[in-house]
């Protein structure tokens, strides 16, 4: 009977009213999000990268701990030796491909726990839209920030170095300037990238 | 004139249609197309209140009720069983008998003498003939009769409705009706156990 | 100038006022209904908004007019235009304001005005039942059923607190009705009667909290789930005329028409009774953000046990107090 007792109750009728008339007036949270974006915590779990040295060498050693880790089986690692004459990273080896299969990968940051060389990480970036299954296979083209993105003092030269800031995440956790906003994705540069990526997925010898 | 026989036209046309539509709910289109279009006939004789009543009543509420329920019965359904067609047997009786009535109809209107036409003014205007005062003053002073008579027909319907429909108990009642019906159950079986 | 002529004049002159108040009344209620939900409403179109109408237009004329294969072609595509025909139909006789010698302004003024808008009015469920029904699919046809229902059992309880303000004023013209309030506004001495109008008319217009005709979270869109394209946004035109027009008719009966209140007279009457209207539809909005729809077993139990008494009550005493009081 408590549903009758509203029903012709006019005070609760009222009283309803006056809440809903007093919400027109109140402060609106909302974001109008394409034009004003809300600012997220640095350490927020977005899309990957990943990173260089300030010297433009590459942090990954190709060790494949992040794709063992990775409790969606999100990562496909396959390494090669480096050579003397064209070193990739500072290491004996580097990732020859380094794929991400960004709608498999639930942003748990396991990766960026297991890497050694804090090599991967997981940026703020957030708008990865897109209109094709096969454009969220996200391969180095698309990850690897550009040779002059690079951060942290390369280790020593020595096999199996130990990268001279590891351990200070925090600082070099991302190129991306915050204070500017999440304006300067690299949507552009993605898909500038994506007619590679796709070719490469129809044909994975190119790529060797 | 010309109005006259366009809407004498439609008429005739849309209750013909009535009753030789295939589905059920086409024949109540055609039935409002001929409910609306008396409407018009009675605003062109002046009786614009008859014409409005004749909208809202028959309209807007008897035959929404028809569509209601043929909505409810659906569109394949018929709603009562057909029986063979009886038509080759009964049409040459039904046709005299049809055309008997339209010749009576037909004399009876030619030769009657009509009253002379009551005094109009411009249709829409109040207290002329037609309008909702002069309806109201002939429903309850000179038609008063016949009105109340009419109410009483209805009140007996009403009532007859009722009692044929609505033999129903209170939810106490029905409780107590089955459990005295359960309990005569038990009873039963016990006495069989016994005997 | 010849009387065609100045009813066609008039005519498109009212459908253009008719339709482009359609068109706003359905962009307030989107951003009064978004401030009460704390959201800012539609604003991308134009500045606040204000060409959303005119892009929602283009997207229904843009869109596919799809029909179900068990549909029946001819009532499908029949209906919509039978509940606008009935909504528009009703501006035909509605006056909106009078100027100094007592010349009403409306298209036609006709003596039973009130008795032909609820015939009018009345007309309106057949392109909701018809469509429901036409569409041949379970949910319309649901919708269609409780509109069917819901419309005669309110439609009662409607006209009989017409029959107060008609008692009162002693004519059935509307300007005659308006005239009658020149002192008082029938909503004093016809409290009651005017609650139950503006409860009844809520029903009526099929909005919320009856809104359940449409149910959303039963029926998908209740009758006019398979329409689409331009069908389906004529039967939004006619919800939100109808909407207008019951917001007009309770000005007319209860708030005084185009009689300017406390004698606020150098506002022209015309404006009056827009701003009545306007504060009408506002009050339909608000109640649509405020209360949940009801259960239709109470909705009928309301409609016949509560309303309809009410109303019959309302007309006795009332009829009792004019024949003593003159
Ligand atoms: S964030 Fe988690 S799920 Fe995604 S790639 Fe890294 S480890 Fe895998
Ligand atoms: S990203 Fe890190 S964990 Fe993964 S393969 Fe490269 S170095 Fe190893």
């Amino acid at each position: 009977m408590a549903s009758r007792k509203h029903l012709y109750n006019p005070g609760a009728i009222l009283k309803g009213l006056s809440i809903t008339f007093g919400f027109m007036f109140r402060k609106r949270p909302t974001i109008e999000y394409p034009s004003r974006k809300k600012q997220h915590s640095p350490r927020f779990h977005g899309l990957h990268e990943l990173r260089r040295y300030a010297d433009g060498k590459e942090r990954c050693i190709g060790c494949e701990l992040c794709s063992s880790v990775c409790p969606a089986n999100a990562i496909t690692v396959i390494g090669a030796e480096n050579s003397p004459d064209d070193r990739r990273s500072p290491g004996e080896r580097y990732a020859a491909r380094y794929e991400i299969d960004e709608l498999r990968c639930i942003f748990c940051g396991m990766c960026e726990e297991a890497c050694p060389t804090d090599a991967i990480v997981l940026t703020p970036r957030f708008e990865m839209a897109d209109y094709r299954r096969g454009s969220f296979i996200y391969d180095k083209d698309r990850l690897l920030v550009p040779p002059d993105a690079g951060v942290g003092m390369p280790p020593d030269d020595r096999p199996g170095g130990i990268p001279g800031d590891l351990g200070r995440v925090a600082e070099i956790k991302s190129t991306t300037d915050i204070d500017s906003g999440y304006g300067a994705t690299w949507r552009g540069e993605i898909l500038k990238n994506q007619h590679e990526g796709l070719a490469i997925l129809k044909n994975p010898e190119a790529d060797k | 004139m010309i109005a006259f026989w366009v809407l004498a036209a439609i008429l005739i046309a849309s209750a013909v249609w009535t009753i030789a539509a295939k589905k059920p709910v086409y024949s109540v289109v055609a039935l409002l197309l001929n409910f609306a279009t008396l409407a018009v006939l009675y605003v062109t004789l002046s009786a614009e209140f008859l014409a409005v009543i004749q909208i809202i009543v028959y309209s807007g509420a008897i035959l929404v009720l028809f569509v209601f329920v043929i909505a409810l019965l659906g569109s394949g359904v018929a709603p009562f069983p057909t029986g063979p067609n009886r038509l080759p047997k009964i049409w040459l009786p039904a046709g005299i008998f049809t055309l008997a009535a339209f010749g009576f109809l037909i004399y009876a209107v030619s030769t009657v003498k009509m009253a002379a036409a009551p005094a109009t003014g411009a249709v829409g205007n109040a207290d002329v003939f037609g309008s909702v005062a002069d309806f109201g003053k002939a429903l309850f002073t000179v038609q008063l009769l016949p009105f109340e008579a009419t109410g009483l027909v209805l009140m007996v319907a009403v009532i007859g409705v009722i009692t044929l429909g609505g033999e129903q108990m209170s939810d106490a009642e029905a409780q107590q009706s089955r459990m005295r019906a359960d309990r005569a159950v038990r009873e039963a079986i016990l006495r069989e156990g016994k005997g | 100038m010849p009387l065609w002529l100045e009813v066609l004049i008039k005519s498109v002159i009212l459908l253009f006022v008719v339709v482009t108040s359609f068109a706003y009344a359905m962009l307030a209620e989107r951003k009064i209904l978004g401030w009460m939900q704390l959201r800012p409403g539609p604003n991308r179109v134009g500045p606040w908004g204000l060409l959303q109408p005119a892009a929602d237009a283009a997207k229904l004329i843009l869109k596919e007019d799809l029909m179900p294969e068990t549909a029946d072609p001819l009532l499908y595509k029949l209906a919509p235009f039978i509940s606008l025909l009935t909504a528009f139909g009703v501006y035909a006789i509605i006056p909106f304001g009078a100027s100094a010698s007592g010349q009403t302004w409306a298209i036609g003024n006709v003596n039973a005005g009130i008795l032909l808008i609820l015939a009018i009015g009345s007309l309106g469920v057949y392109g909701i039942c018809l469509g429901g029904w036409a569409s041949g699919s379970k949910y319309p046809l649901l919708g269609s059923v409780r509109s069917t229902a819901q419309m005669i059992s309110y439609e009662l309880a409607m006209s009989l607190s017409f029959v107060g303000v008609l008692v009162l004023a002693g004519t059935t013209s509307l300007d005659g009705i308006v005239n009658a309030q020149a002192r008082w506004w029938f909503v004093l001495p016809q409290f009651v009667g005017c609650i139950i109008y503006v409860i009844t008319a809520v029903a009526e217009t099929n909005r919320a909290p009856f809104d359940l005709v449409e149910a959303e979270t039963e029926l998908v869109a209740g009758f006019h789930t398979e329409y689409s394209g331009l069908r389906f946004g004529l039967f939004f035109i006619a919800e939100y005329v109808n909407m207008l027009t019951v917001s007009c008719i309770a000005t007319l009966l209860f708030f005084g028409g185009w009689n300017a209140p406390l004698h606020l007279t150098f506002i022209p009457g015309v404006a009056w009774f827009v701003i009545k209207v306007v504060c009408f539809m506002f009050f339909y909005m608000w109640l649509r953000a405020t209360l949940p729809r009801l259960r239709y077993d109470r909705l009928m139990a309301f409609g016949w046990k509560v309303l309809l008494p009410l109303a019959t009550l309302n007309l006795v005493v009332t009829a009792v107090v004019v024949a003593y009081t003159g």
